[in-house]
Protein backbone atom coordinates (compact mmCIF):
# COMPACT_ATOMS: atom_id res chain seq x y z
CA UNK A 1 0.00 0.00 0.00
CA UNK A 2 2.66 2.51 1.03
CA UNK A 3 4.60 1.90 -2.20
CA UNK A 4 1.73 3.36 -4.16
CA UNK A 5 1.74 6.55 -2.11
CA UNK A 6 5.50 6.91 -2.57
CA UNK A 7 5.24 6.48 -6.34
CA UNK A 8 2.23 8.79 -6.65
CA UNK A 9 3.60 11.49 -4.39
CA UNK A 10 7.11 11.63 -5.78
CA UNK A 11 6.51 10.97 -9.46
CA UNK A 12 3.24 9.79 -11.00
CA UNK A 13 0.96 12.33 -9.31
CA UNK A 14 3.62 14.88 -8.27
CA UNK A 15 1.82 17.88 -6.82
CA UNK A 16 4.02 20.52 -8.44
CA UNK A 17 4.66 18.91 -11.83
CA UNK A 18 1.71 16.66 -12.66
CA UNK A 19 -1.26 17.88 -10.67
CA UNK A 20 0.04 21.45 -10.97
CA UNK A 21 -1.59 22.34 -7.69
CA UNK A 22 -0.14 24.75 -5.18
CA UNK A 23 1.40 26.92 -7.86
CA UNK A 24 1.08 30.10 -5.80
CA UNK A 25 3.80 29.19 -3.26
CA UNK A 26 5.66 27.07 -5.82
CA UNK A 27 6.24 30.07 -8.04
CA UNK A 28 6.43 32.85 -5.47
CA UNK A 29 8.62 31.40 -2.72
CA UNK A 30 11.26 29.58 -4.73
CA UNK A 31 13.76 32.41 -5.11
CA UNK A 32 16.28 30.25 -3.22
CA UNK A 33 16.71 26.75 -1.82
CA UNK A 34 16.22 27.82 1.79
CA UNK A 35 12.75 29.28 1.20
CA UNK A 36 11.66 26.33 -0.92
CA UNK A 37 12.85 23.80 1.61
CA UNK A 38 11.32 25.57 4.62
CA UNK A 39 7.94 26.09 2.98
CA UNK A 40 8.01 22.50 1.72
CA UNK A 41 8.56 21.14 5.21
CA UNK A 42 5.76 23.31 6.64
CA UNK A 43 3.46 22.07 3.86
CA UNK A 44 4.36 18.41 4.53
CA UNK A 45 3.51 18.96 8.17
CA UNK A 46 0.15 20.60 7.42
CA UNK A 47 -0.77 17.94 4.84
CA UNK A 48 -0.03 15.09 7.23
CA UNK A 49 -2.05 16.74 10.00
CA UNK A 50 -5.00 17.65 7.80
CA UNK A 51 -5.14 14.19 6.21
CA UNK A 52 -5.13 12.36 9.54
CA UNK A 53 -7.69 14.79 10.98
CA UNK A 54 -10.15 14.34 8.14
CA UNK A 55 -9.73 10.62 7.57
CA UNK A 56 -11.21 9.43 10.93
CA UNK A 57 -14.27 11.69 10.60
CA UNK A 58 -14.78 11.12 6.86
CA UNK A 59 -18.01 9.15 7.37
CA UNK A 60 -19.59 11.94 9.41
CA UNK A 61 -18.90 14.73 6.94
CA UNK A 62 -22.06 15.53 4.91
CA UNK A 63 -21.37 15.62 1.18
CA UNK A 64 -22.91 19.08 0.71
CA UNK A 65 -20.83 20.79 3.38
CA UNK A 66 -17.52 18.99 2.93
CA UNK A 67 -15.49 21.87 1.47
CA UNK A 68 -16.22 24.37 4.28
CA UNK A 69 -15.50 21.64 6.82
CA UNK A 70 -12.19 20.74 5.17
CA UNK A 71 -11.18 24.38 4.96
CA UNK A 72 -12.13 24.90 8.60
CA UNK A 73 -9.85 22.04 9.65
CA UNK A 74 -6.97 23.12 7.36
CA UNK A 75 -7.21 26.77 8.44
CA UNK A 76 -7.22 25.79 12.10
CA UNK A 77 -4.17 23.57 11.66
CA UNK A 78 -2.27 26.15 9.62
CA UNK A 79 -2.90 28.80 12.26
CA UNK A 80 -1.54 26.47 14.93
CA UNK A 81 1.57 25.80 12.81
CA UNK A 82 1.91 29.55 12.13
CA UNK A 83 1.76 30.45 15.84
CA UNK A 84 4.14 27.63 16.75
CA UNK A 85 6.79 28.65 14.21
CA UNK A 86 6.50 32.25 15.35
CA UNK A 87 7.04 31.18 18.97
CA UNK A 88 9.85 28.72 18.25
CA UNK A 89 11.94 30.54 15.64
CA UNK A 90 11.36 34.18 14.83
CA UNK A 91 14.05 34.40 12.10
CA UNK A 92 12.46 31.48 10.27
CA UNK A 93 9.04 33.04 10.71
CA UNK A 94 10.31 36.31 9.27
CA UNK A 95 11.95 34.53 6.35
CA UNK A 96 8.79 32.68 5.33
CA UNK A 97 6.51 35.59 6.14
CA UNK A 98 3.10 35.53 4.55
CA UNK A 99 3.57 32.12 2.94
CA UNK A 100 2.89 30.14 6.11
CA UNK A 101 -0.69 31.45 6.50
CA UNK A 102 -1.07 31.10 2.75
CA UNK A 103 -0.67 27.32 3.02
CA UNK A 104 -4.43 27.42 3.69
CA UNK A 105 -5.04 28.56 0.16
CA UNK A 106 -2.63 25.99 -1.27
CA UNK A 107 -4.93 23.87 -3.40
CA UNK A 108 -2.82 20.75 -2.96
CA UNK A 109 -3.74 20.50 0.73
CA UNK A 110 -7.48 20.68 0.03
CA UNK A 111 -7.10 18.45 -3.01
CA UNK A 112 -5.46 15.62 -1.05
CA UNK A 113 -8.01 15.86 1.74
CA UNK A 114 -10.81 15.72 -0.79
CA UNK A 115 -9.34 13.12 -3.14
CA UNK A 116 -7.62 10.86 -0.67
CA UNK A 117 -8.23 11.36 3.06
CA UNK A 118 -12.00 11.56 2.71
CA UNK A 119 -12.00 8.14 1.02
CA UNK A 120 -9.26 6.21 2.85
CA UNK A 121 -8.30 5.06 6.32
CA UNK A 122 -5.98 7.03 8.56
CA UNK A 123 -2.61 5.36 7.99
CA UNK A 124 -2.60 5.49 4.17
CA UNK A 125 -3.83 9.10 4.48
CA UNK A 126 -0.83 9.90 6.64
CA UNK A 127 1.52 8.38 4.03
CA UNK A 128 -0.29 10.22 1.26
CA UNK A 129 0.08 13.57 3.05
CA UNK A 130 3.76 12.93 3.68
CA UNK A 131 4.77 11.78 0.21
CA UNK A 132 2.63 14.29 -1.66
CA UNK A 133 4.24 17.01 0.47
CA UNK A 134 7.69 15.50 -0.08
CA UNK A 135 7.16 15.46 -3.85
CA UNK A 136 6.21 19.13 -3.75
CA UNK A 137 9.20 19.90 -1.52
CA UNK A 138 11.59 18.34 -4.06
CA UNK A 139 10.11 20.52 -6.78
CA UNK A 140 10.41 23.61 -4.56
CA UNK A 141 14.06 22.81 -3.81
CA UNK A 142 15.00 22.20 -7.45
CA UNK A 143 13.21 25.36 -8.59
CA UNK A 144 14.85 27.30 -5.76
CA UNK A 145 18.30 26.00 -6.72
CA UNK A 146 17.92 26.80 -10.41
CA UNK A 147 16.52 30.28 -9.84
CA UNK A 148 19.10 31.09 -7.19
CA UNK A 149 22.06 30.03 -9.33
CA UNK A 150 20.87 31.68 -12.54
CA UNK A 151 19.36 34.78 -10.99
CA UNK A 152 21.73 35.54 -8.17
CA UNK A 153 24.81 33.35 -8.59
CA UNK A 154 24.45 31.81 -5.15
CA UNK A 155 23.54 28.51 -3.54
CA UNK A 156 22.08 28.13 -0.04
CA UNK A 157 21.48 31.86 0.31
CA UNK A 158 19.91 32.77 3.69
CA UNK A 159 20.45 29.24 4.99
CA UNK A 160 21.48 30.75 8.33
CA UNK A 161 17.89 31.92 8.90
CA UNK A 162 17.00 28.26 9.27
CA UNK A 163 19.90 26.82 11.21
CA UNK A 164 21.54 29.75 12.96
CA UNK A 165 23.92 32.61 12.19
CA UNK A 166 27.08 30.56 12.58
CA UNK A 167 26.24 28.61 9.43
CA UNK A 168 26.28 31.65 7.19
CA UNK A 169 29.49 30.29 5.59
CA UNK A 170 27.43 27.60 3.86
CA UNK A 171 26.23 30.16 1.33
CA UNK A 172 28.19 29.65 -1.87
CA UNK A 173 28.73 32.60 -4.21
CA UNK A 174 29.30 31.13 -7.68
CA UNK A 175 29.64 34.48 -9.47
CA UNK A 176 28.97 38.11 -8.74
CA UNK A 177 25.25 38.53 -8.11
CA UNK A 178 25.01 41.62 -10.31
CA UNK A 179 25.90 39.36 -13.27
CA UNK A 180 22.89 37.20 -12.52
CA UNK A 181 20.08 36.80 -15.02
CA UNK A 182 17.47 38.85 -13.22
CA UNK A 183 14.50 37.26 -14.97
CA UNK A 184 15.17 34.00 -13.12
CA UNK A 185 14.63 35.68 -9.78
CA UNK A 186 11.36 37.26 -10.90
CA UNK A 187 8.01 35.43 -11.28
CA UNK A 188 8.38 34.79 -15.06
CA UNK A 189 11.61 32.93 -14.28
CA UNK A 190 9.65 30.66 -11.99
CA UNK A 191 7.22 29.81 -14.77
CA UNK A 192 10.02 29.09 -17.23
CA UNK A 193 11.95 26.92 -14.76
CA UNK A 194 8.78 25.04 -13.83
CA UNK A 195 7.93 24.37 -17.44
CA UNK A 196 11.46 23.06 -18.02
CA UNK A 197 10.96 20.64 -15.13
CA UNK A 198 7.60 19.50 -16.50
CA UNK A 199 9.24 18.99 -19.90
CA UNK A 200 11.91 16.84 -18.29
CA UNK A 201 9.32 14.75 -16.43
CA UNK A 202 7.26 14.19 -19.57
CA UNK A 203 10.35 13.25 -21.59
CA UNK A 204 11.28 10.60 -19.04
CA UNK A 205 7.70 9.30 -18.97
CA UNK A 206 7.61 9.11 -22.77
CA UNK A 207 10.83 7.11 -22.98
CA UNK A 208 9.42 4.41 -20.72
CA UNK B 1 -32.74 10.89 5.47
CA UNK B 2 -35.05 13.88 5.43
CA UNK B 3 -33.82 17.29 4.41
CA UNK B 4 -34.08 18.62 7.95
CA UNK B 5 -31.99 15.82 9.32
CA UNK B 6 -29.21 16.55 6.81
CA UNK B 7 -29.28 20.24 7.67
CA UNK B 8 -29.20 19.45 11.36
CA UNK B 9 -26.31 17.03 10.90
CA UNK B 10 -24.37 19.58 8.83
CA UNK B 11 -24.89 22.34 11.37
CA UNK B 12 -23.89 20.16 14.30
CA UNK B 13 -20.71 18.81 12.74
CA UNK B 14 -19.56 22.26 11.62
CA UNK B 15 -20.30 23.68 15.06
CA UNK B 16 -18.54 20.80 16.77
CA UNK B 17 -15.42 21.14 14.60
CA UNK B 18 -15.54 24.90 15.03
CA UNK B 19 -15.63 24.44 18.79
CA UNK B 20 -12.76 21.93 18.78
CA UNK B 21 -10.57 24.24 16.72
CA UNK B 22 -11.56 27.33 18.69
CA UNK B 23 -10.43 25.56 21.87
CA UNK B 24 -7.20 24.22 20.40
CA UNK B 25 -6.39 27.57 18.81
CA UNK B 26 -6.92 29.41 22.06
CA UNK B 27 -4.72 26.92 23.90
CA UNK B 28 -1.99 27.31 21.26
CA UNK B 29 -2.35 31.07 21.42
CA UNK B 30 -2.13 31.15 25.21
CA UNK B 31 0.97 28.94 25.13
CA UNK B 32 2.73 30.68 22.26
CA UNK B 33 1.83 34.30 22.88
CA UNK B 34 4.19 34.95 25.81
CA UNK B 35 7.02 33.43 23.75
CA UNK B 36 6.07 35.48 20.68
CA UNK B 37 5.89 38.71 22.71
CA UNK B 38 9.22 37.92 24.35
CA UNK B 39 10.77 37.17 20.96
CA UNK B 40 9.49 40.50 19.69
CA UNK B 41 11.01 42.44 22.60
CA UNK B 42 14.31 40.56 22.31
CA UNK B 43 14.36 41.14 18.58
CA UNK B 44 13.58 44.83 18.99
CA UNK B 45 16.22 45.31 21.71
CA UNK B 46 18.79 43.54 19.58
CA UNK B 47 17.86 45.68 16.59
CA UNK B 48 18.00 48.95 18.56
CA UNK B 49 21.41 48.02 19.99
CA UNK B 50 22.68 47.05 16.57
CA UNK B 51 21.67 50.40 15.08
CA UNK B 52 23.16 52.29 18.03
CA UNK B 53 26.43 50.56 17.15
CA UNK B 54 27.97 50.37 20.61
CA UNK B 55 26.78 53.79 21.77
CA UNK B 56 27.02 54.10 25.54
CA UNK B 57 23.69 54.47 27.33
CA UNK B 58 22.39 53.43 30.72
CA UNK B 59 18.60 53.70 30.55
CA UNK B 60 16.04 50.98 29.91
CA UNK B 61 15.84 51.68 26.18
CA UNK B 62 12.83 49.55 25.26
CA UNK B 63 10.70 51.32 27.89
CA UNK B 64 11.82 54.88 27.31
CA UNK B 65 10.09 56.30 24.31
CA UNK B 66 7.85 59.13 23.22
CA UNK B 67 4.83 58.70 20.98
CA UNK B 68 5.01 60.28 17.56
CA UNK B 69 1.71 61.24 15.97
CA UNK B 70 1.14 60.64 12.24
CA UNK B 71 2.84 63.44 10.32
CA UNK B 72 3.82 64.49 6.83
CA UNK B 73 7.57 63.90 7.18
CA UNK B 74 7.66 60.44 8.72
CA UNK B 75 4.51 59.37 6.85
CA UNK B 76 3.49 57.12 9.74
CA UNK B 77 -0.17 56.18 9.61
CA UNK B 78 -0.51 55.30 13.27
CA UNK B 79 1.24 56.58 16.38
CA UNK B 80 4.76 55.14 16.55
CA UNK B 81 7.35 54.96 19.29
CA UNK B 82 10.56 56.96 19.11
CA UNK B 83 13.11 55.47 21.50
CA UNK B 84 15.46 57.61 23.57
CA UNK B 85 18.94 56.44 24.59
CA UNK B 86 20.25 58.36 27.61
CA UNK B 87 23.38 58.37 29.72
CA UNK B 88 23.15 59.98 33.17
CA UNK B 89 19.81 61.32 32.02
CA UNK B 90 21.35 63.21 29.10
CA UNK B 91 20.00 62.38 25.67
CA UNK B 92 22.59 60.51 23.60
CA UNK B 93 20.53 59.34 20.64
CA UNK B 94 17.00 58.99 19.33
CA UNK B 95 15.62 56.16 17.24
CA UNK B 96 12.85 57.26 14.90
CA UNK B 97 10.69 55.10 12.69
CA UNK B 98 9.69 56.38 9.27
CA UNK B 99 7.79 55.05 6.31
CA UNK B 100 8.70 55.38 2.65
CA UNK B 101 5.35 54.95 0.89
CA UNK B 102 6.74 55.50 -2.61
CA UNK B 103 8.80 52.33 -3.00
CA UNK B 104 8.20 49.87 -5.81
CA UNK B 105 5.76 47.73 -3.87
CA UNK B 106 4.11 48.86 -0.67
CA UNK B 107 5.44 50.72 2.35
CA UNK B 108 9.07 50.44 3.43
CA UNK B 109 9.49 50.85 7.17
CA UNK B 110 12.82 52.30 8.27
CA UNK B 111 14.35 52.86 11.70
CA UNK B 112 16.99 55.59 11.97
CA UNK B 113 19.22 56.44 14.92
CA UNK B 114 20.37 60.05 15.25
CA UNK B 115 23.05 61.15 17.72
CA UNK B 116 23.38 64.39 19.69
CA UNK B 117 25.31 66.03 16.81
CA UNK B 118 22.28 65.44 14.55
CA UNK B 119 24.23 62.83 12.60
CA UNK B 120 22.87 59.47 11.58
CA UNK B 121 24.38 56.66 13.61
CA UNK B 122 22.72 54.13 11.37
CA UNK B 123 19.54 53.18 9.53
CA UNK B 124 17.90 49.80 9.17
CA UNK B 125 15.00 48.47 7.11
CA UNK B 126 12.38 47.01 9.42
CA UNK B 127 9.90 45.85 6.84
CA UNK B 128 9.57 45.95 3.07
CA UNK B 129 8.07 44.06 0.15
CA UNK B 130 10.47 45.09 -2.59
CA UNK B 131 11.20 42.64 -5.40
CA UNK B 132 13.47 39.82 -4.19
CA UNK B 133 16.81 39.94 -5.98
CA UNK B 134 16.08 43.35 -7.47
CA UNK B 135 14.97 46.12 -5.11
CA UNK B 136 15.71 44.28 -1.89
CA UNK B 137 19.39 45.31 -1.76
CA UNK B 138 18.27 48.15 0.53
CA UNK B 139 17.74 45.43 3.15
CA UNK B 140 20.74 45.03 5.49
CA UNK B 141 20.25 41.26 5.24
CA UNK B 142 20.94 41.37 1.51
CA UNK B 143 23.61 44.02 1.07
CA UNK B 144 25.55 46.78 2.84
CA UNK B 145 23.80 49.56 0.94
CA UNK B 146 21.93 50.89 3.98
CA UNK B 147 25.24 51.59 5.80
CA UNK B 148 25.84 54.45 3.36
CA UNK B 149 23.78 56.58 5.70
CA UNK B 150 26.19 56.19 8.61
CA UNK B 151 27.55 59.57 9.70
CA UNK B 152 25.44 61.63 7.33
CA UNK B 153 23.63 64.73 8.55
CA UNK B 154 21.74 67.63 7.01
CA UNK B 155 24.61 70.01 7.74
CA UNK B 156 27.54 67.85 6.65
CA UNK B 157 25.99 66.88 3.32
CA UNK B 158 24.68 69.16 0.63
CA UNK B 159 21.19 68.65 -0.64
CA UNK B 160 22.17 67.01 -3.98
CA UNK B 161 24.15 64.37 -2.08
CA UNK B 162 20.87 62.86 -0.89
CA UNK B 163 20.28 61.22 -4.24
CA UNK B 164 21.33 58.12 -6.15
CA UNK B 165 24.27 58.47 -8.54
CA UNK B 166 21.91 58.35 -11.49
CA UNK B 167 20.42 61.64 -10.22
CA UNK B 168 23.91 63.13 -9.67
CA UNK B 169 23.95 62.10 -6.00
CA UNK B 170 26.33 59.92 -3.99
CA UNK B 171 24.31 56.74 -3.45
CA UNK B 172 24.97 53.53 -5.36
CA UNK B 173 22.01 51.88 -7.01
CA UNK B 174 21.27 48.74 -8.93
CA UNK B 175 20.29 49.16 -12.58
CA UNK B 176 16.57 48.62 -13.00
CA UNK B 177 15.86 49.36 -9.35
CA UNK B 178 16.17 53.08 -8.65
CA UNK B 179 12.67 53.69 -7.32
CA UNK B 180 13.39 51.78 -4.13
CA UNK B 181 16.62 53.59 -3.06
CA UNK B 182 15.12 56.96 -3.97
CA UNK B 183 12.21 56.28 -1.62
CA UNK B 184 14.49 55.16 1.20
CA UNK B 185 16.91 58.09 0.84
CA UNK B 186 14.00 60.52 0.85
CA UNK B 187 12.48 58.97 3.93
CA UNK B 188 15.74 58.97 5.90
CA UNK B 189 16.35 62.58 4.95
CA UNK B 190 12.83 63.49 6.07
CA UNK B 191 13.52 61.74 9.37
CA UNK B 192 16.44 64.13 9.97
CA UNK B 193 14.20 67.05 9.03
CA UNK B 194 11.54 65.85 11.45
CA UNK B 195 14.08 65.60 14.24
CA UNK B 196 15.42 69.05 13.47
CA UNK B 197 11.95 70.60 13.53
CA UNK B 198 10.70 68.76 16.61
CA UNK B 199 13.72 68.74 18.89
CA UNK B 200 11.81 70.09 21.87
CA UNK B 201 9.68 66.94 21.77
CA UNK B 202 12.71 64.80 22.50
CA UNK B 203 14.47 67.01 25.01
CA UNK B 204 11.80 67.18 27.69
Amino acid sequence: MIKEQIKDGLWKQNAGLVQLLGLCPTLAVTVNITNGFALGVATIFVMMLSNISISPIRNYVPESARVPIFILVIAGLVTIVDLSINALSKPLYDALGIFIPLIVTNCIVLARVEAFASKNTTLPSLYDGFFMGLGLTFVLIILGAVREIVGNGTLFQNVHFLIGDKYEFLTIQLFDSSDGFLLAALPPGAFIALSALILFLNLVNQKR
Amino acid sequence: MSEYKIILKTISIISLLGLIFAVSLSITFEKSNPLIEQNKIEFKTKLLNEILDGLDYDNDLINSFISVKPNELLKNKIETKAFLAKKNNILQAVLIESIAPDGYSGDITILTAINSNDEIIGSRIIDHRETPGLGDYIDQKKSTWIFNFNGMSLSNRADPDWRVKKDQGTFDYKAGATITPRAVINSVKNTLLFYKENKELFND
